[in-house]
């Protein structure tokens, strides 16, 4: 009886050392949480979180204050990816969050009249142009954020959405197998 | 949408299941031939309730019933499972077989594609388990039995029991379990195969028309050669090796190719290509290691064949097999292991 | 001479059907009245126009000039009027429009004056040069930019390789050049040798096709191979002929210039004889129309043709036709509209009926069966790709080497379940671009942002500096108060005033353009308002707590 012990606690003993040398010896250098999160961001620091931009809503994530269903332009699929990252059960996007289609802001050129808000508010520096002078945004940098669209006192700024073309077409999921019609 | 390829060449799945059936009719005919006509009981009840088994499943399940139906699979399960079943058993038996192999490892698993484990097994698996005794009283060698059954008498013995008939006048102990109990009482190797179930070689012709079924299959390319080939190499090497140690206690390698299900495992239960190995050398590893388990439980074990437990047993490893042998991609450098997970 | 061919696993055997079209000669197409040419006729970024609506253009005149180093520049097929430059039907699996030039033609046919080049004494890289103006693009199918490919760069491109196999079923306008045009052809092998400075020269042709093999021997010089490799589907793929012919396989990721093997279509070669010994652009190719057609064959068509007129140029279709194919069956695709012109890309067009190509049999469950794998030219594993794929876990699929497939279908062709594997490859390769283009911008907002933010802050750093001191120094001038206050005043008066006028005038401007509505908002607009500027400000107020 007692050398059972004795054997089941040398045994324990040896495998836990193993595991505790191997934990070492082969540990993987991560990144901190944040910087994991912030990665699964869509990076377009709309805001819509209620967090101003997407690194502090990552810390807010990480520290477990913020929930993860916050991000409307991440949709179900940015959820399912922060579920999988931080080991919780996926939800749904929060009340009055619907993710809407990827769009681009473009400024109206017979109305803008160059005063350089937009330029100001855009997270990304999106927009060109200088005082006096009609701004362009540029669409391949344009995150889509919306930001721009409340400060324009002439409101010459519109969404218009992304339309599918030869470059960034994909291929639709196969028909999927026969399910008996109801 | 549908893409391309336009053009389809190749076989059905209906058809690949199709003509393993037909493999197996020679050893089916051996059978009939060299054992009586209770065979065609089996089979029958068998189909019938595979059919009924799937098809209420597939009506649960929600899913159409001519495509999966006619695939023939669940008919090919129950034609194996009949052939590794003791004909004339009760025809609770049977059904109780298909239950577990349709239902629970096939259809509860997914259904077609989707089973972990080889169906009929499992529903052997289960009922040597639970109904030891019936799973032993083998039909006799008609050459050997006391009274030849007719067809009529089959159906009689199935479904009302053993009625007038005793079953020690048309059942004997198999040739493996002879040899498991004689060898126990420790009688001498001649005495146990001058025995007159030794001397009928039944069995063995059986085995050598699934063997002549089989090369049909490796000939129609619907097998490959890996699996057949490391199968019956792992039994007989190392049957062989039990038997140059100890011959009073391990039969020879022939007597273990040629004896219970090995010839209908190697061929046609262990290349079921859902519950295989997929990749080459994944298919020698699976194979040979279920060959070398079945001379292990054969000789060491409770039961007196291992053919259905060493199957389960390797379709157990076989996801981790196959990802530990993806087959080099063209293009990629020769490597050491696998970057595989 | 012989040589030892090498092997790839894999393949499949479909049927030919080749005789369809390859008994009658190459046949001219009519004149039409109205030509249809894209600008994105070649991998890469598509030409940008040079012309506008209502200029007259000739034949071989640019259209549209190559833009970025991937591109080739287009050129018009026929004398004309541009009549319009918008987005039109295209031949692409997708069936969306794409930007072109529409060309009304005046059926002079009158060409530019073109040069021939002597491009013996033209060093390489001036002659690329001239071949990316000549919007020269592989004819085989990936219409990759000659010109990049004849520039060996510092690999040392010991072999070229002329892919004649054309080992698509249906398929034979490469058969019909190499039978009529093998002299021809033949030049424009030596112009890529200039260009490359290869020593080998291996012209790979399928042994089904021994009529053009023959012309191809009686045209070569001794310094070529004419080598006739087994009939085997997908073996002109370019990794596939490249190890047929060399034994040397192309290293994943890479192309075979890695291996110093240079692959080109023959078709492409003639092209290239044209455009540089006749100084004629790209502006014809051979295509096959084949299938439930009543004349069916090989046309010389003109860049920009529509499809449609194709078809009449072939007799039209019989009746009972039920679609059409561009490319070959194995992989082609649907033609959505065909008002879609005849690109540097298509080299085949098949009317399909009932018969020919029955509707696909529904999708039953893999049963892992490994007929795909063993079909596999790039010994893949695709029933554990399509696995991967079919449950949109494109890690894993990507792990099981989904970007080594080259789509060339066989899987799907053995598969016994009738499964659609190449849509579902196909599929999960566009969702992990997809992933990937969008995980690059996120990167580069990201960066975008880091860097506004850092902006900000020294802004402020610099303006709290400057204040203070601006500060010291009002200090300092304290003795002289009248000096300062005029100096600042004025100006920031004027720019209020501009504003004020600005915000005046766009009020104005906006109303004539676009009276707007904003006091009878519905309240469900209304509420979206409040809701964003109540966000807003709770952002807001946010950052400046946060600062």
């Amino acid at each position: 009886m007692f050398s059972a012990i004795l054997v089941m606690a040398a045994i324990g003993l040896v495998l836990g050392g193993i595991l505790g040398w191997a934990s070492i010896k082969y540990r993987v250098e991560d990144d901190p949480l944040v910087e994991k999160v912030d990665a699964i961001l869509p990076q377009t620091q709309c805001g819509q979180c209620g967090f101003p931009g997407c690194k502090p809503y990552a810390e807010a994530i990480a520290k477990g204050e913020a929930d993860i269903n916050l991000c409307p332009p991440g949709g179900d699929d940015g959820v399912k990816r922060l579920a999988e990252l931080l080991g919780v059960e996926a939800k749904p996007l929060g009340e009055g969050m619907e993710p809407k289609p990827k769009s681009v802001a473009v400024i109206d050129e017979n109305t803008c009249i160059g005063c350089t808000l937009c330029i100001q508010a855009c997270p990304v520096d999106a927009i060109v142009g200088a005082a006096k002078q009609m701004h362009v945004i540029v669409a391949s940098q344009c995150t889509g954020c919306e930001l721009c669209l409340p400060p324009c006192p002439v409101d010459c700024i519109s969404m218009q959405v992304i339309k599918e073309d030869v470059v960034n077409w994909k291929w639709r999921y196969p028909i999927h197998m026969m399910k008996r019609v109801a | 949408m549908i893409g391309s390829p336009y053009t389809l060449g190749g076989n059905t799945t209906s058809a690949i299941m199709l003509k393993v059936m037909l493999a197996l009719l020679p050893g089916i005919g051996a059978h009939a031939w060299l054992f009586g006509p209770g065979i065609w009981v089996s089979l029958l009840l068998c189909s019938f309730f595979a059919i009924g088994f799937e098809a209420l499943l597939l009506m649960m399940r929600g899913l159409p019933m001519k495509p999966f139906l006619s695939d023939n699979s669940a008919l090919l399960t129950a034609w194996l499972l009949a052939l590794s079943l003791p004909t004339l058993a009760p025809w609770w038996l049977y059904a109780i077989g298909m239950l577990f192999a349709i239902v629970v490892a096939k259809q509860l698993y997914g259904g077609l594609g989707q089973n972990l484990f080889n169906p009929a097994m499992v529903g052997y698996a289960v009922l040597i388990i639970s109904f030891p005794v019936y799973m032993t009283q083998w039909v006799a060698p008609l050459s050997l039995a006391d009274h030849a059954l007719t067809l009529a008498d089959a159906f009689d013995v199935v479904f009302a029991g053993q009625g007038s008939i005793s079953p020690d006048a048309y059942t004997s102990a198999t040739v493996l379990d002879t040899w498991k109990t004689q060898t126990r009482l420790q009688t001498p190797v001649e005495s146990i195969l001058a025995q007159p179930v030794f001397a009928s070689s039944g069995q063995a012709i059986v085995a050598a028309m699934y063997l002549l079924g089989g090369l049909f299959l490796l000939w129609s390319r619907l097998i490959t050669w890996h699996i057949p080939l490391a199968f019956l190499a792992g039994v007989a090497v190392s049957a062989g090796l039990l038997h140059l140690l100890d011959p009073t206690q391990h039969a020879s390698p022939l007597l273990h190719l040629f004896s219970g299900g090995v010839m209908l495992g190697a061929f046609f239960i262990a290349t079921d290509p859902v519950t295989a190995a997929s990749t080459p050398r994944g298919k020698l590893i699976y194979a040979g290691l279920a060959g070398i388990l079945v001379a292990i439980i054969r000789a060491f074990g409770g039961y007196p064949d291992g053919v259905a437990f060493a199957v389960l047993l390797m379709n157990v490893c076989v996801p981790f097999i196959d990802s530990y042998t993806q087959p080099r991609v063209f293009g990629h450098k020769i490597k050491q292991g696998s970057d595989k997970p | 001479m012989s040589r030892t061919l090498f092997t790839f696993n894999g393949g499949v055997h479909p049927d030919g059907h080749k005789t369809e079209s390859n008994g009658t000669p190459i046949r001219a197409m009519p004149l039409l009245s109205r030509y249809v040419v894209p600008m994105r006729q070649h991998i890469g970024a598509p030409a940008r126009p040079v012309v506008a609506v209502g200029d007259a253009v000739l034949r071989g005149q640019t259209l549209g000039a190559a833009e970025g180093y991937v591109s080739t520049a287009v050129h018009a097929p026929t004398s004309g009027r541009v009549i319009a430059i918008e987005p039109c039907a295209a031949p692409h699996p997708s069936g969306l429009f794409d930007l072109a030039v529409v060309i009304e033609a005046d059926g002079l046919d009158q060409s530019i004056a073109f040069e021939p080049l002597d491009w013996r004494a033209l060093d390489p890289s001036a002659l690329r040069n001239r071949i990316r103006e000549m919007g020269l693009a592989g004819l085989g199918g990936a219409v990759f930019p000659s010109y990049i490919k004849l520039n060996p760069g510092a690999q040392k491109i010991h072999t070229l390789i002329l892919n004649g196999a054309e080992c698509e079923p249906w398929i034979t306008c490469d058969d019909r050049l190499m039978r009529e045009r093998a002299p021809e052809l033949v030049r424009g092998i030596e112009i890529m040798r200039h260009a490359l400075g290869s020593a080998t020269i291996l012209i790979g042709i399928e042994d089904n096709k021994p009529e053009a093999l023959a012309a191809m021997r009686a045209a070569a010089p001794s310094d070529m191979e004419v080598v006739a490799i087994p009939t085997l589907y997908p073996g002109g793929g370019g990794k596939q002929l490249t190890y047929t012919l060399t034994g040397v396989e192309t290293p994943t990721g890479g192309r075979s210039t890695d291996v110093g093997i240079q692959v080109f279509n023959v078709g492409t070669a003639y092209s290239l004889y044209r455009a540089v010994e006749l100084g004629e652009p790209l502006i014809s190719r051979i295509v096959t129309i084949t299938g439930h057609v009543s004349n069916p064959g090989n046309f010389e068509v003109r860049v920009g043709t529509p499809l449609s007129d194709l078809v009449t140029a072939a007799g039209g279709m019989l009746p009972g036709a039920s679609g059409e194919i561009v490319g070959g069956p194995m992989m082609g695709f649907d033609l959505m509209d065909s008002a879609a012109p005849v690109t540097k890309a298509v080299n085949c067009l098949i009317i399909k009926n009932s018969k020919l190509f029955p509707g696909k049999p529904i999708e039953l469950p893999c049963i892992r069966c490994g007929a795909c794998a063993k079909a596999c030219p790039a010994d893949l594993q695709p029933f554990e790709m399509y696995w991967y794929s079919r449950a949109k876990n494109f890690g894993r699929a990507q792990s099981y080497n989904l970007f080594d497939c080259i789509e060339c279908g066989c899987c799907a062709y053995v598969c016994p379940s009738h499964i659609p594997l190449v849509d579902y490859f196909r599929f999960a390769k566009s969702e992990i671009w997809e992933r990937e283009r969008e995980k690059s911008g996120a990167d580069q907002a990201r960066i975008r942002h880091d860097f506004k933010t850092f902006r900000l802050e020294r802004e402020k750093r610099e303006k709290a500096e400057k204040f203070a001191k601006a500060a010291e120094k009002t200090k300092a001038a304290a003795s002289n108060p009248s000096e300062a206050s005029a100096a600042v005043d004025p100006d920031a008066e004027k720019k209020k005033a501009i504003l004020q006028a600005a915000l005046e005038r766009a009020q104005k401007a906006k109303e004539s353009v676009a009276p707007r509505n904003t006091e009878d908002l519905p309240p469900r607009v209304q509420r979206e308002i409040d809701e964003i500027e109540a966000r807003r400000a709770a952002v807001e107020t946010k950052t400046e707590s946060t600062e």
